[in-house]
């Protein structure tokens, strides 16, 4: 099929690809809202990094910036208002956000694939699903329209849609929301993207259906040995199935580490406190832990480290310095002067 | 980790609120909005001068407009007439200014009387529902299914015949009224059935509050805006049709002045004289426009955004 | 023992359908959505009855009916006795004094254009007897105070409060008429986790302060284990199971339940693996037309011909020590104890 290795052989060919460096790596992305109101640090000095085969988790509440830095990766944010002011997004070597407009289309849905929490309306509603998938495979494999519904589905089938032939000329509202989210998803993986980011896949869905498509997802991913980026702000979704998560605060990555280690002994104190906050299914009787405050408004970033004003344990030195990501061990950071504190060490 | 027991332990008091210090309520955050727009300030200042010309027609002119001198005829701007003479030698900015008035009345007039049977007929319809609902929806649907022009002409001449009903401005206005209420009732039906279904509105009837409560404290305060918007609306629109009218004949009459009778009249001699024509015209157009714009800056300033 | 004149809140065969019309001009009954189909519930002074179920299972509709906000088809919701079903005009006004309701989205259920002072207040307009003219504000500000906001922000509009806060406002407003008896309908659902932790907080505090008495209703299995003393299951608008929390975590007995526990994400990575994993086949059935004899055959994997023509009743079995509604019901510990 020309249309397939054609576009491989252009993504391939761009300027600085290295097949052996690191799938995904971000760095001190920068992201602002000009509003009205005055300028909205979204994101401010992000970075992460993702292999290939590895679920990264990014954990954060409403308003930490970790949609946004998605959004960022993938380029679709809304500019204006939202401008990407700073940073580096390296797929395998390349920078996409120097890119051209043309390249970074190409980049995005063949390599790099995104899903997000609302498939209502992430599918078009006037149009079978049948037909906006298989669209997918003729604009971006140029394929006839009797093999682009065969490919169809497939991805159905892949995604354990039942009866993919019977269903494939059904409309968006016609399928229960588990079932729109797994359309999404085929649609995502119809072009064997090497990344896929899930904005909240299973937020809106009900924990039965959560569990059922978390497992597909886990599934698909083995198969393929893609890199995942979950985003959410469940950490038991994220301790079922993440290696490595990177937790995020107004906009920054406070704290960065294996899924284990983080569970166990948190080396920050937002991510401490958000742990004790959450009820758990198989406790009862502890008394929640609450963190005192409010997230701070993205147009007023306290100074120094943003958590300061609620932290147990911040001191005069929080609210001047900004601190440097510190690495506690291979593949372990935090942001806090006062790591060891934390750790109890 | 004795830190962390101390925060468990505590339970934030005396919470700060978020932004804005003082007490806003949504019509200050909404003038807020309103003070920044060119757009509504535009508007502004077209309607204010045409209300003033309306209400105090000599601050603008001295000339009378029912002095007409068959010899000036389609003269040009000369002396006080800046628009010249239309084609029984009337002051044409003579005729504009006062024709204001007429203009103004009837369309001001129209829309109250739209407005209040609109309200009452949406408000029905939209709170009480059930048979109420069904049967005043259906008496407006079939009100719509009348053409308006149609309409206006049948009920206009009607109206007209009427003995008290001099210079037709109250035929005018009452076929306005009676042809225009339909669109506001529909809005305000749909206004109201979004309010009924809010969760507030839930929790008033939960804690006892009766209909009367319910709909003078929550409902009509949160369904007003978008009312009053169409109402302005529904204001530009119908001194144009107030214009039509008239220019069909079956507005206003007699010693009546209004811009529509004036471009009814021009129309006829425009090679000859295009002024008479166009002085009135530009000035329908603006002030329709300044209506419809200031409806749509007041509509997005009350835009409930979550904010 | 419990002791019957314990009992604040109960409902007896609770059943709301709301029928499915067709037509424009006249409307013809075809159908009905079964949103709740037979449900008995009791709660007792002082304690927390967490009512669980997913999207569909009818538990939203129920909370409508225990605060009349939806009049039953049949069956009795009986508030210390009375069945406030029934009741209409003053006497039904009166009996809203004893049950009021924490609504879900704190960004809709204040009214935008009242300030906080009015909506706390206006229960107090409504029912006069509450509290004399004089003693309101102060009243007011007292409630304010107990929810732990400022009571100088009386003047200000809800749109100038987090989530949080609104949601904190709610809680005052339903706590104005002192209640003995307060639903929780989703009251964190909308929030962010770290602000849910305060809000249970504050109303596990008031519980004990005032002595109230909670129906817990939420999605989230994990918050109303923490928060409730017994728990109530729901699917397609029946209760399946219902006991102390203790049972109904950690030895659920119907299908149901055990396929719901184990689906729940828990935060503790060393479970990877080791947790029963059951998964269901299946959409949920539509609440109109829901399945002959045991609703849940259709998705159970102990399904038998059985379950199709005989409805299993919530009650004590065999194997079962608390009421369960499964004709095979058995104890099996899903989350597996570290």
């Amino acid at each position: 099929m020309t249309g397939v290795t054609d576009i491989k052989a252009q993504i391939d060919a761009l300027p600085g690809l290295d097949p052996r460096a690191p799938l995904l790596h971000v760095e001190d992305l920068q992201v602002e809202f000009r509003t009205r109101d005055g300028v909205a640090k979204a994101v401010n000095g992000a970075g992460f990094h993702l292999a290939a085969g590895e679920t990264l988790a990014l954990l954060g509440e409403s308003g930490c910036g970790k949609s946004v830095t998605a959004q960022a990766v993938m380029g679709i944010l809304d500019t204006p208002p939202a401008h990407v002011t700073g940073g580096r997004v390296l797929y395998r070597g390349v920078d996409l956000l120097r890119l051209s407009e043309e390249d970074r289309r190409k980049v995005r849905a063949n390599r790099i694939a995104m899903i997000f929490q609302d498939a209502l309306s992430a599918l078009n509603p006037v149009y079978s699903i049948g037909f906006q998938l298989a669209e997918v495979f003729r604009k971006h494999r140029g394929m006839s329209r009797k093999d682009a519904k065969r490919r169809a589905i497939e991805s159905l089938d892949q995604v354990r849609v039942p009866a993919a032939r019977q269903r494939i000329d059904d409309y968006p509202h016609q399928f229960s929301g588990g079932m729109r989210q797994r359309v999404m998803i085929a649609m995502a993986l119809a072009l064997d993207p090497e990344v896929l980011i899930a904005d909240e896949p299973t937020t809106a869905l009900d924990v039965t259906v959560q569990a059922q498509i978390m497992r597909l997802l886990a599934e698909l991913q083995h198969q393929r040995n893609m890199g995942l980026i979950l985003i959410t702000h469940d950490m038991g979704v994220v301790a079922d199935v993440a290696d490595r998560i990177s937790v995020m605060y107004a906009g920054k990555v406070v704290e960065e580490a294996p899924v284990y280690d983080i569970y166990e002994r948190p080396a920050h104190p937002y991510t401490q406190a958000l742990l004790a906050s959450i009820p758990r299914l198989d406790l009862k009787g502890r008394q929640l832990n609450v963190i005192r405050g409010l997230p701070p408004a993205l147009t007023d970033i306290p100074s120094g480290c943003a958590f300061h004003p609620r932290c147990g344990y911040a001191r005069e030195i929080c609210r001047q310095e900004q601190p440097p990501a510190y690495r506690i061990a291979p593949h372990r950071e935090s942001r806090c002067h006062f790591i060891r504190e934390v750790l109890g060490v | 980790m004795s830190d962390m027991n101390a925060l468990a332990a505590e339970t934030p008091t005396r919470q700060p609120a978020a932004p804005s210090g003082k007490s806003r309520s949504l019509a200050a955050d909404a003038w807020h909005d309103l003070r920044r727009s060119k757009i509504f300030w535009a508007a502004l200042v077209i309607i204010a001068v045409v209300l003033l010309m309306a209400i105090w027609p000599s601050l603008f002119t001295s000339a009378d407009p029912h002095d007409c001198v068959l010899s000036r005829r389609h003269r040009g701007a000369s002396g006080g007439a800046i628009f010249g003479y239309d084609f029984q030698g009337c002051d044409v900015y003579a005729k504009t200014v006062y024709g204001a008035r007429y203009s103004i009345a009837v369309g001001v007039f129209s829309v109250l009387i739209a407005g209040v049977i609109g309200l009452t007929v949406g408000l029905s319809a939209g709170f009480f529902g059930g048979w109420l609902d069904a049967l005043l929806s259906r008496f407006v649907d079939v009100m719509l299914g009348v053409p308006f022009l149609l309409g206006a002409i049948v009920l206009g001449k009607r109206l007209a015949a009427d003995p008290g009903n001099s210079n037709g401005v109250l035929a005018v206005t009452l076929t306005l009224g009676i042809l225009g209420w339909t669109t506001a009732a529909r809005v305000m039906r749909s206004s109201v059935i979004m309010a009924k279904n809010q969760d507030y509105v839930a929790a008033a009837r939960m804690v006892g509050a009766g209909p009367v409560r319910l709909i003078f404290r929550h409902i009509l305060p949160n369904s007003m805006a978008p009312y009053t918007v169409v109402l302005t609306i529904l204001l530009g629109i119908n001194i144009a049709s107030e214009a039509t009218l008239s220019f069909l004949g079956v507005g206003l009459k007699g010693d009546a002045v209004s811009w529509g009778i004036s471009i009814s009249e021009a129309t006829g001699y425009v090679r000859v004289a295009p002024g008479p024509l166009i002085w009135p015209s530009v000035f329908l157009a603006a002030t329709v426009l300044a209506f419809i714009m200031l409806g749509d800056a007041v509509r997005d300033a009350f835009d409930p955004k979550l904010r | 023992m419990s002791d019957v004149s314990d009992l604040v809140l109960e409902t007896r065969n609770l059943v709301k359908h709301f029928p499915i019309t067709q037509g424009i001009v006249f409307k013809t009954k075809a159908g009905a959505v079964r949103a709740v189909d037979g449900v008995d519930l009791q709660l007792r002074r002082g304690e927390t009855l967490g009512i669980v179920g997913e999207s569909g299972c009818g538990k939203s509709t129920l909370a409508k009916l225990l605060v009349n906000l939806e009049k039953p088809t049949s069956g009795e919701v009986l508030v210390r006795g009375e069945n406030i079903a029934r009741l209409s005009g003053q006497s039904l006004r009166r009996a809203r004094r004893n049950i009021q309701m924490v609504l879900q989205d704190p960004y809709t259920s204040l009214n935008p254009r009242m300030t906080v002072g009015d909506i706390i207040g206006e229960p107090f307009e409504i029912h006069p007897d509450a509290v004399p003219r004089a003693g309101r504000a102060r009243a007011v500000q007292e409630l304010l105070d107990l929810v732990g906001l400022n009571p100088d922000h009386v003047n200000r509009y809800p749109h100038q409060f987090s989530g949080g806060q609104r949601q904190r406002i709610g809680i005052a407003r339903a706590l104005a008429l002192r209640p003995k008896i307060i639903v929780c309908d989703e009251p964190v659902s909308a929030l962010d986790v770290s602000i849910q932790a305060q809000v249970i907080n504050l109303l596990e505090r008031l519980q004990g302060e005032l002595g109230l008495s909670y129906i817990f209703i939420a999605h989230d299995l994990s918050v109303v284990r923490h928060i409730s003393d017994r728990v109530a299951v729901m699917y397609l608008g029946k209760i399946v199971e219902s006991g102390y929390h203790m049972a109904i975590y950690e030895q659920p007995t119907h299908p149901y339940t055990q396929a719901l526990l184990s689906a729940v994400p828990v935060p503790d990575p060393r479970l990877r693996g080791r947790r029963d994993h059951i998964e269901l086949e299946g959409d949920v059935p539509s609440p109109a037309d829901p399945p002959s004899g045991c609703r849940f055959r259709t998705r159970c994997w102990k399904a038998q011909p059985y379950c199709a023509d005989h409805e299993p009743l919530l009650q004590i079995r065999q194997r079962s020590p608390h009421p369960s509604a499964c004709h095979y019901a058995e104890i099996r510990d899903v989350i597996h104890r570290y």
